[in-house]
């Protein structure tokens, strides 16, 4: 287990569980009543700091080690999945991935952020930054499922598109933007989960959809707080600050109108009952997408701009 | 007189302390450093002889642009407000209130409507010294109105960007105004109608990464700063520095991403020429 700063009373707690355990095994004494009233403690300890989660924290948890992302959903939730590699232009993005699968036995198209699980693996994802062609990738998954008549399911969770020579010089801008015009218009139901961090334009390139969820331990945001701190605060002091005033939560977006629905975490956040919160998206994904599938193609269309054109704040 | 001189610009200047546009009898171009009358830089439509080009801000653009600098502006009643209570080192009305004094301007966009060279066509651009051309939900409003605007009236849309991305201040509000103005894009592209962006300095973020790289014809002024990220955070990125000319207009036509690079000097001869392979043959005679 990884523990997160603020959970620090917990992981005390965890480890006077550990050296009792220890010294019951070499003393033979019964620990259990202590192990018993320890883990009471940890139980009201947690419920208390999850209780008062700040925004910053919230951030915290998004970027947990631990937390599962989109291939390890795709494996839970999907029979069959079958991932699809390339842009057809100039190669296959590691930090997004795609490809389609059933669920319940029906057909849909997968699309998402993926980041690595270990120091290796993180470098081959790229830290979830993906590069133009990971936009393209995604773009020519979703004209597939158009064309076949699949609705399409994004799972975002990316620290921000990468800023590097090559994706600039690749049209990395260019990407993102043909991405939103596409999904747009696309003729078919789009459904977006943030299931981690939903960096600015980085996470927005597969992020319009009919339906946007957010899991209740995320955040969305046109700018991380870090940056936001570094620019605006001029320093990398004001992060918890800048989360605060950039309000970047889940319950902050449902609030502004700018996602449909928070999807609840277990209690302790997605990471720690990982299977459970598979299955609770899983649920989700099949509720909304029965809502949209009464629409035809022109209506979703119509709505979907709708939706996206009333955002917005001014007097 | 001090010790010490400082020859590069620091990031610490203050964007809306820094000067755009020449005023006074002489005016030293900050590229060429040379000191030219001012008349002349006006005449030429505010390019220095050694081609550098000063930002300028809409109403110049609406006067160059439009015949005999003729048109009406659009919505200019809507007003940005500080729906989160955003506050950094200054709060976010604050902010809004000392700029709209000091600039004269309501937000970085105005919208016009008048005709180029006899053809109708409905002008958005934007003005960096507001904020930093930022992008907020009034410049996503104005974008979507001016869509309207050409949908009800079957003309062409020329957005003219200036922008360093989306308003921090308005968080996530203005992150959707990348997806709300490409939807409202695409409606335009639906109906036929002409949509030309014209890229000027700079243009980067969630503006480069939305309606600015969206026309049927990608233009931009010469030595545009136009990309995604900015060239410091790519600095910071790849920990070197970067090519010379990386992110410039120049680089961008080769890479491919625009169509045209144009002189402003000839911008609106230019521009006529994209109008009329775009228009039916019909509009410019029935004006």
């Amino acid at each position: 287990m990884v523990f997160l700063d603020f959970e620090k009373p917990v992981a005390d707690l965890y480890e006077q569980i550990e050296k009792l355990q220890v010294l019951a095994e070499r003393k033979g004494v019964d620990v259990s009543d202590q192990v018993k009233s320890l883990e009471e403690q940890i139980e009201s300890s947690r419920t208390k700091i999850y209780s008062e989660l700040t925004r910053w924290q919230r951030v915290q948890l998004s970027r947990h080690p631990e937390r599962p992302y989109t291939l390890y959903y795709l494996d839970q939730i999907c029979e069959d999945f079958t991932e699809l590699h390339g842009d057809r232009r100039y190669g296959d993005d590691k930090a997004i991935v795609a490809g389609f699968g059933k669920i319940d036995g029906e057909s849909m198209m997968f699309i998402g952020h993926q980041k690595g699980t270990d120091a290796k693996s993180r470098q081959y994802r790229n830290f979830g930054m993906p590069n133009p062609e990971g936009y393209r990738k995604a773009l020519r998954m979703m004209k597939i499922a158009e064309k076949f008549n699949k609705p399409v399911v994004c799972f975002i969770d990316t620290p921000g598109a990468y800023p590097g020579l090559d994706a600039e010089e690749r049209g990395q801008a260019e990407a993102i933007a043909r991405n939103l015009i596409e999904m747009s218009q696309l003729r078919v139901p789009i459904i977006c989960i943030i299931i981690g961090e939903g960096a600015s334009g980085g996470a927005l390139g597969i992020g319009l959809g009919d339906r946007v969820l957010m899991l209740q331990n995320t955040w969305y945001s046109v700018i991380s707080p870090e940056s936001c701190s570094s620019i605006l605060w001029r320093s990398w002091d004001f992060k918890e600050t800048a989360a605060e005033q950039l309000k970047l939560t889940a319950e902050d977006m449902k609030g502004f109108g700018i996602v449909d629905q928070i999807v609840k975490e277990p209690s302790w956040g997605a990471h720690t009952e990982p299977l459970k919160m598979a299955q609770t998206i899983k649920r989700n994904i099949k509720k909304h997408l029965k809502e949209l599938q009464t629409l035809s193609p022109e209506e979703l269309v119509e709505k979907r701009i709708e939706k996206y054109s009333s955002i917005g704040a001014y007097a | 007189m001090t010790w010490l001189q400082r020859i590069k610009d620091g990031i610490l200047t203050k964007t809306i302390e820094k000067k755009e546009t020449p005023d006074g009898l002489w005016a030293k171009c900050p590229s060429c450093k040379k000191a030219v009358q001012t008349k002349i830089v006006v005449e030429s439509n505010y390019v220095c002889s050694c081609g550098y080009h000063y930002r300028i801000g809409s109403d110049l653009y609406f006067d160059l642009l439009f015949d005999n600098g003729q048109f009406e502006e659009h919505f200019s009643h809507l007003k940005a407000r500080d729906v989160l209570s955003f506050t950094d080192l200054k709060a976010y009305h604050a902010r809004l209130d000392a700029t709209r004094k000091k600039t004269g301007l309501d937000d970085a966009m105005k919208v016009a409507s008048g005709k180029t060279d006899g053809r109708p066509i409905v002008v958005a651009c934007m003005d960096f010294k507001f904020i930093g051309g930022s992008m907020g939900s009034v410049v996503g409003e104005k974008i979507a109105k001016a869509v309207d605007l050409c949908l009800e009236r079957k003309c062409a849309l020329l957005i003219i960007s200036r922008s360093g991305g989306a308003r921090m201040m308005e968080a996530a509000f203005s992150l959707m105004q990348m997806a709300k103005t490409a939807a409202k894009l695409g409606q335009l592209d639906r109906a036929g109608l002409p949509y030309i962006s014209l890229m000027t300095d700079p243009t980067t973020g969630g503006v480069s990464a939305s309606y600015a790289m969206l026309g049927d014809f990608n233009l931009a002024e010469p030595n545009a700063l136009i990309g995604f990220a900015g060239p410091r955070v790519i600095r910071e990125t790849i920990k070197r520095d970067l090519p010379e000319g990386f992110q410039r207009s120049e680089f961008l036509i080769e890479k491919g991403f625009l169509d045209k690079i144009i002189d402003r000097r000839e911008l609106k001869e230019s521009l006529a020429l994209f109008l009329e392979f775009m228009y039916p043959n019909a509009s410019k005679a029935t004006t």
